[in-house]
Order: structure tokens, then sequence, then C-alpha cells
């Protein structure tokens, strides 16, 4: 039976990336995901998977040696908080137009600006509209537990280097800093450089094999047509995700009249909220979106038909709402709650809010 | 089987870490678990407060409206929790530096002297662990067989030779937890 541990949130993200045969981490420190790079510090994967393990001078450096590191085929990876993936949002932005594999993970805190260190979800819009620069998307998944942030790790690193796209770990403060129950996978060893090479070597930069050309990695193309090619094909590339990789937890839909939607840890608070609805003979149910790009719009229009309402739960001033307003099309209507700036709200809370805007 | 408690005092009386054992205990009997400390600036300020939820199934919210009982351990925790134990639950304290006692009569008030037992014993830094004792008497929710595979768990190895006097902190306040209300 594989080992079960009490571990942190981010303790989960440094324990999975050595054990899903990451080739490097290169972070800066910040509250709440401090930890991370700590407990890689302390596990010392360098002495035995050969993983790399790098404080860089600052998250501009981090993601910009992300970007080299992709650029040869290695797995690898950052972790930082808001104010930090504001600094990365460059290097991200010519990873996705450089189509580099990646993960990174944002333990979102308060914002906007320094903000506060408790959590939030106000970097929603961040990752699922851009953050950067251009037309670009980044698959982003949106962990609830301890277990999906370890798990996650893997799934982001597959998805990364299945599309060859930057894949984003969305988590904030409370799953970040808070312990559960966690089940260690089976270990995925290191690819070695030959592998590399092999599974890689038709983009990356390992070398000029022969019989064929050099492969040439950048985001720079200054002919309009060049672009523009480029441009349709990555938007090629974003339609294919959304028809192969939405995934989400619906709880208690089946015969639901209402419907919450709440990602990370605003959805674990809305199960508690679903209990208290049902005990008072409420049909209310609740859709987890765990991809936020692709954002599961087809889940919540099969729903509609038997749906009286839908609210939007977030610990930010509104934003997922408005692409649950997008799939709905006006069909039911919307209703959002949120709370802002590191503060949470109690299942209790968001039951008041649901029966008020609802008139239950 | 659910029970979701706060334990409430100042940073250094081992509050978080007690709830860690708490949780890494419930593992070891096959249960859910959570626990949620508090990080932000409170915590900077002196107090540090922890969720732990331990439950048969999976649990849903981290975050507490009400709690089945809350262990407080100083006046300020008193004040902000005593209010959030659940009709019928569990008020567990240190009398030790508590000036306003707590006052309702629809829940169970215990106390333990925890600081003065383990002070006079010579293991002052195992107070946490009398007070866990306390807490187990009034809720035997664990077998003690998995809280020291969860205090086993929760130590580094290092520390190992100090889980007997754990041990006997543990018992210490299973016998000298008394009833108030």
């Amino acid at each position: 039976m594989a080992e079960k541990l009490l571990k942190k949130g981010n303790e989960a993200i440094a324990l999975a990336a050595i054990r899903y045969g990451a080739d490097g981490y290169f972070g800066y420190p910040i509250t709440p995901q401090s930890e991370v790079m700590e407990t890689l510090m302390e596990e010392m994967p360098w002495e035995t998977t050969g993983m790399v393990v790098l404080q860089a001078e600052s998250e501009t450096s981090s993601i910009n040696m992300l970007y080299g590191g992709a650029c040869c085929g290695k797995k690898v990876m950052t972790s930082s908080s808001s104010p930090g993936i504001s600094l990365m949002c460059e290097g991200i932005s010519y990873m996705a137009g450089a189509e580099l594999p990646c993960l990174l993970v944002n333990v979102i805190r308060g914002g906007p600006g320094l903000g506060t260190i408790q959590p939030a979800q106000g970097d929603y819009f961040q990752a699922v509209k851009g953050g950067g620069h251009g037309d670009y998307k980044i698959i982003v998944l949106a962990p609830a537990s301890v277990q999906e942030m370890y798990d996650f790790v893997g799934l982001g690193f597959e998805l990364a280097f299945k599309y060859r796209i930057p894949a984003m770990i969305l988590s904030d403060g409370a799953i970040g800093q808070m312990m559960e129950k966690v089940e260690l996978r089976d270990p995925v060893r290191r690819l070695t450089d030959e592998e590399i090479a092999q599974k890689y070597g038709h983009w990356a930069t390992v070398g000029k094999q022969a019989g064929r050309k050099g492969n040439i990695i950048s985001s720079l193309s200054l002919a309009a047509s060049e672009m523009e090619a480029i441009n349709l094909r990555l938007q090629e590339k974003y339609r294919t995700i959304e028809k192969n990789e939405i995934r989400f937890e619906k709880l208690l839909c089946e015969d639901a009249e209402y419907m919450l939607v709440a990602f990370g840890s605003s959805s674990r608070i809305c199960e508690s909220t679903v209990e208290i609805a049902r005990q008072k003979g409420i049909r209310l149910g609740l859709l987890r979106p765990v991809t936020l790009f692709p954002f599961p719009s087809p889940a919540i229009q099969e729903m509609l038909p038997q749906l009286k309402g839908i609210m939007s739960v977030e610990l930010n001033s509104g934003q997922m709402v408005e692409d649950v307003r997008l799939a709905v099309n006006g069909a039911v209507p919307v209703e959002f709650y949120g709370r802002m700036g590191g503060s949470i709200f109690s299942p209790e809370e968001v039951f008041s809010a649901f029966a008020q805007k609802f008139n239950l | 089987m659910k029970e979701e408690l706060i334990i409430a005092g100042f940073g250094g009386q081992g509050v978080l870490s007690m709830g860690k054992i708490l949780a890494y205990s419930g593992i070891m009997q096959d249960k859910e678990v959570t626990w949620m400390p508090s990080y932000g600036p409170e915590m900077r300020g002196g107090t540090a407060n922890v969720t732990v939820i331990i439950s048969d199934k999976r649990i849903s919210s981290p975050i507490l409206q009400h709690c089945d009982t809350a262990i407080v351990l100083n006046q300020q925790s008193m004040d902000k929790f005593e209010p959030m134990v659940k009709k019928g639950g569990l008020l567990l304290y240190d009398p030790n530096g508590i000036t306003r006692h707590p006052t309702r009569k629809d829940i169970t008030v215990c106390s333990v002297e925890a600081a003065d037992l383990a002070n006079r014993m010579e293991m002052s830094k195992a107070f946490n662990m009398v007070v866990l004792g306390a807490y187990l008497k009034m809720k035997p929710i664990l077998e003690k067989e998995n809280v020291i595979k969860g205090l086993k768990k929760s130590l580094p190895e290092r520390y190992h030779n100090l889980i007997p006097m754990n041990e006997k902190a543990i018992e210490l306040g299973m016998k000298h937890v008394k009833e108030v209300i």
C-alpha cells in the first residue's frame, strides 16, 4: 500500500516534482508558497534523481531559466505567488509563443499590488485570459485538495508536453498552507538525454542530428504573414485542447434546480453550502471546474434545462462568473458572490447569499 | 464520525504541532483529516490557531463558522472562540492566564491546569501534550496507540527519545481534566 503522509499543499507540490521526474525547479521565495522551495532544498533531489533546484535572483530570472531548460526538452517548473507571477508574465508569453512546455504554480494571495499573504482567487483573469501580451492561452488546473496539488504536478507536465504549452496549477494560500492526507504515487524516473533527444528531438534544441535541419526556438517572426500563420496554428491547438482536455467535478447535480460554480478552495467551502441547502430541502448542486482553461462550458450548458439559477462563488470581485455567463448565454439567471483581499467566506455565509439572491 | 475542532493560543505554546499530531493520529486510524493553520497577520501578532477536522468521510469545507470543540489557551482565544462552539459541544481550556472564564451553559466546559502540571513534572515543553490528553479523555475519538503513532510521524527522528515523556504528559492530562459546567 502506498505511504500516506500528512503534508501541506506546498510540500506536496515539491514531493510530486521529484517523484514525477522533474529535471529542474527555478524559483524565488514569496509567502504563501515558500514551502515549495524549502521542501525541495530539504529533500536534496540533486543527490538522488539529479534534479536541479535553484533559487534565482528574481522571478524574471527564474521564468527565463525555465525558457532555457524547456528549449532542451527538460521537465522544468517554477512556483510563486501573485506578485511574482506578474513579474513572470513576459516570459510566460514568450514560452507560449515559442510553444515550450513547462509547469507553473501560482499559490494566489490577496491583491492587487503587494496585497496580503492571505488566500484569494483574484488571479483568475491573469491565468486564463493571458496575463502576458498577445493572443495566447495556457492550460490552467485548479486543485481543491492537497492530494490534487500532488497529482496535478504529474498531470500538468503530461499536458504541457502533449501540447507543447505552459501549464499552470492555480492554487491559493488556503490549499497551499493546509495539511491533508497525501498518497504518494509510484515514482517516474527522469528521462536521459538520449531519451529526450529521441522523444523531443524533432523540436527541442538537443544537438543537431544528421539528416535534419537544426531546430530554432524563438517567439520572434517579423513577417506579418508568418506571424499570422503561427497564431493560427496556436489557435488551432487551443481549440484541440478545448475539445479534449476539459475536466470538472459535479456534486449532487442529478436532481439540482440550482447550481453553484466554484473552483479550488471556494469549491471546498461550497461543498458544505450544498450540504446545508440539502438539509433545508433545497435542491442545490455544485459544479467544480478542474480545468479553468479549457473551461467546462459544455458541462454547464448540459445542466441548463433543469436549472432555475446559477451562482458563481469566488474569492475575488467576480472573474470566473464572466465565463459562466458566456456559457449560459442568458438561458438562466447567473448570480455572483465573492469576498476579496484575503477574506474567506464560510459555508453559511455563501448559503445566505444564495438564498437571498434567489429569494428562497 | 466527524469532529471539527479549533485549537487556539499564543505562538510557541505548541498549538499548531498539537493539531498536527492529532491530524496524523487521524490518518493512522484511517480517517480523512484537514489541518488549516492561521498563518496571516494575527499569527505575527502573537496568537496562533488551527482548525483540525477528522472524519470518516471526505471533508468538505476546511473553513468553519462553528466547531464541535474549542481548545483555548489564552484570553483572546477565549473571547473569539467560546461563541463558535456548537450547542452541546465542548470547550476545553487551561485556566492559567484566563481572567474571564467561560459563561455558556449550553456546552460542556472542561479545564485542565496543563501549564502548572507540566511545570511541576519538569516537562514544560510537553505542555501541549497534557492538553491533548485532556481532550482525548473528553472525546475518545482516537485510540491511544494511533496517537503514539501519530506522534512518531510528526516528530523528526532525532526527537523520538522524547516520546515516552510525551506519552506521560498525555496520561497526565487524561487524569487531571475536570468538568466545570
